[in-house]
């Protein structure tokens, strides 16, 4: 049972090989207050994902996007209730 | 049968075939993504290799062969929630007694005791109270020569540009510089003779006589024969000192070939044509190999580690790539070369197994 002082559930979908090192799942339920908590709270679910989408220096990689309610957001934006979280990478990380 | 593992900016690709050539592309791994290096570990046989994905970061992986099941390495990042990252693993080096070696940007080297399964990050070189007047050359603050010692595993050479030159007696847990000799021609006149910005392009050992080192340096090639401490010039004869890659014959400690390109401003081969000079006397002469290469309308970029051998002696097979996608092979140290490798995408590295 949550209850109010509990984090923000939130719905986060990986694709490629984020789901596969995520034990092969696209949708994972995570609670955390923002976008940082939340990317961390996966690593420690599934370490494999380490590495991926933040960088040592707790940065999301240059060129991943994270989409909080379709809405482009960082490290610190902050996490509602039943939001839909989209770790995606970005059309600027392609290689020439 | 000699064993190419050509490192692209889209993909690794496998090339087999006879010393100089013909070969043909048995396998081709992560397709899209830039490996900068590919080892063939001569101890396990495994196939290490570095890959730099530009959305999910720099890794190691590892298989059997090139075209089997690759598994990430544990240990390749720097201390979480620090205030750096690691970029990017510039090269893959097999050490003694099975060690292996990663150098990378930002100026760091990892080991590898078990075959490249998982790494451990140099401290003595990470923590080093220099690193503060480290600074990057063009393509980041990359260690990408190591040099190792044969019979001796705890003597190591780096190079990192600009960072100058970096050597330990004691495996890593202590390090001094070794620049004597060392002109950069980008830095004023006056600058500290303790000046560490040096943009050190490659550095090789000799062997057969482990004091000895060749260096290829931004502007200049030099030879060491004190273990790297100071350092003599040796680019006169050159067309140009400027170039990135550099071999050796591993049976003459006497041995360099170096591919100039024409400038730091104009990196591209000389005069539109492709050239290797070898030296067989340390550097006091240099002779021109180019006889199958491309010798006219030629304006290609090899990189640092685009270019090495298998073998030694007279059967010495020299191979190197170029950014247009050819790599050209030498089957007899250099005399005669052919084109062995066509129409890939732009070779950053080389690795020759015989």
């Amino acid at each position: 049972m949550r209850s109010a002082y509990d984090p923000p559930m939130a719905v986060v979908r990986l694709r490629g090989p984020l789901r596969r090192l995520a034990g092969d799942r696209s949708e994972h339920a995570v609670e955390a207050a923002t976008v940082l908590e939340l990317l961390v709270a996966i690593e420690r679910e599934h370490p494999a994902i380490t590495g991926w989408i933040l960088d040592e220096r707790r940065r999301v990689r240059r060129h991943i996007n994270v989409f909080v309610n379709g809405e482009l957001g960082g490290e610190e934006t902050v996490i509602g209730e039943g939001d839909r979280v989209e770790v995606i990478p970005a059309i600027s990380g392609g290689e020439r | 049968m000699t064993e190419l593992l050509v490192g692209t900016r889209k993909g690794l690709f496998a090339l087999e075939g006879g010393p100089g050539g013909p070969f043909e592309v048995t396998a081709r791994a992560f397709p899209g993504e830039t490996v900068d290096h590919v080892l063939r570990d001569p101890r396990a046989g495994h196939v290490v290799a570095s890959v730099t994905s530009p959305f999910y970061g720099p890794k190691i992986w590892r298989a059997e062969d090139p075209a089997g099941e690759w598994e990430q390495a544990r240990g390749v990042g720097l201390a979480e929630g620090g205030e750096a990252a690691l970029e990017r693993i510039w090269t893959l080096v097999a050490g003694e007694e099975g060690r292996l070696y990663a150098g990378g940007d930002p100026g760091v080297l990892f080991e590898s005791r078990d075959g490249g399964e998982s790494w451990q990050l140099n401290a003595g070189l990470w923590e080093h109270p220099s690193r503060t007047r480290w600074q990057p050359g063009g393509g980041g603050l990359c260690l990408h020569s190591i040099a190792t010692w044969p019979g001796e595993p705890d003597r190591l050479a780096v190079g990192i540009s600009a960072a100058g030159v970096w050597l330990t007696d004691d495996g890593g847990q202590t390090w001094r510089s070794g620049n004597d000799g060392l002109v950069a021609r980008y830095l004023p006149d006056d600058a500290p003779p303790d000046e560490i910005a040096l943009c050190v392009h490659r550095l090789h050992r000799a062997p057969m006589r482990p004091r000895r080192l060749f260096m290829q340096f931004h502007g200049g090639v030099y030879r060491s024969d004190d273990a790297g401490e100071t350092w003599t010039g040796i680019g006169a004869g050159l067309p140009s000192d400027f170039g990135f890659p550099l071999a050796i014959d591993p049976a003459d400690p006497d041995s360099a070939y170096v591919i100039p390109l024409t400038a730091d401003v104009d990196r591209v081969t000389p005069d539109a044509r492709v050239r290797v000079y070898e030296t067989r006397d340390a550097g006091a002469t240099w002779a021109e190999r180019g006889d199958g290469l491309p010798a006219e309308h030629a304006y290609l970029t090899i990189l640092r580690e685009a270019f090495d051998w298998a073998g030694e002696g007279e059967s010495l097979e020299l191979y190197f790539g170029a950014t247009s996608g050819e790599v050209f092979g030498s089957g007899d140290a250099g005399a005669t070369w052919s084109t062995v490798g066509r129409r890939l995408p732009p070779v950053l590295s080389v690795t020759a197994t015989g």
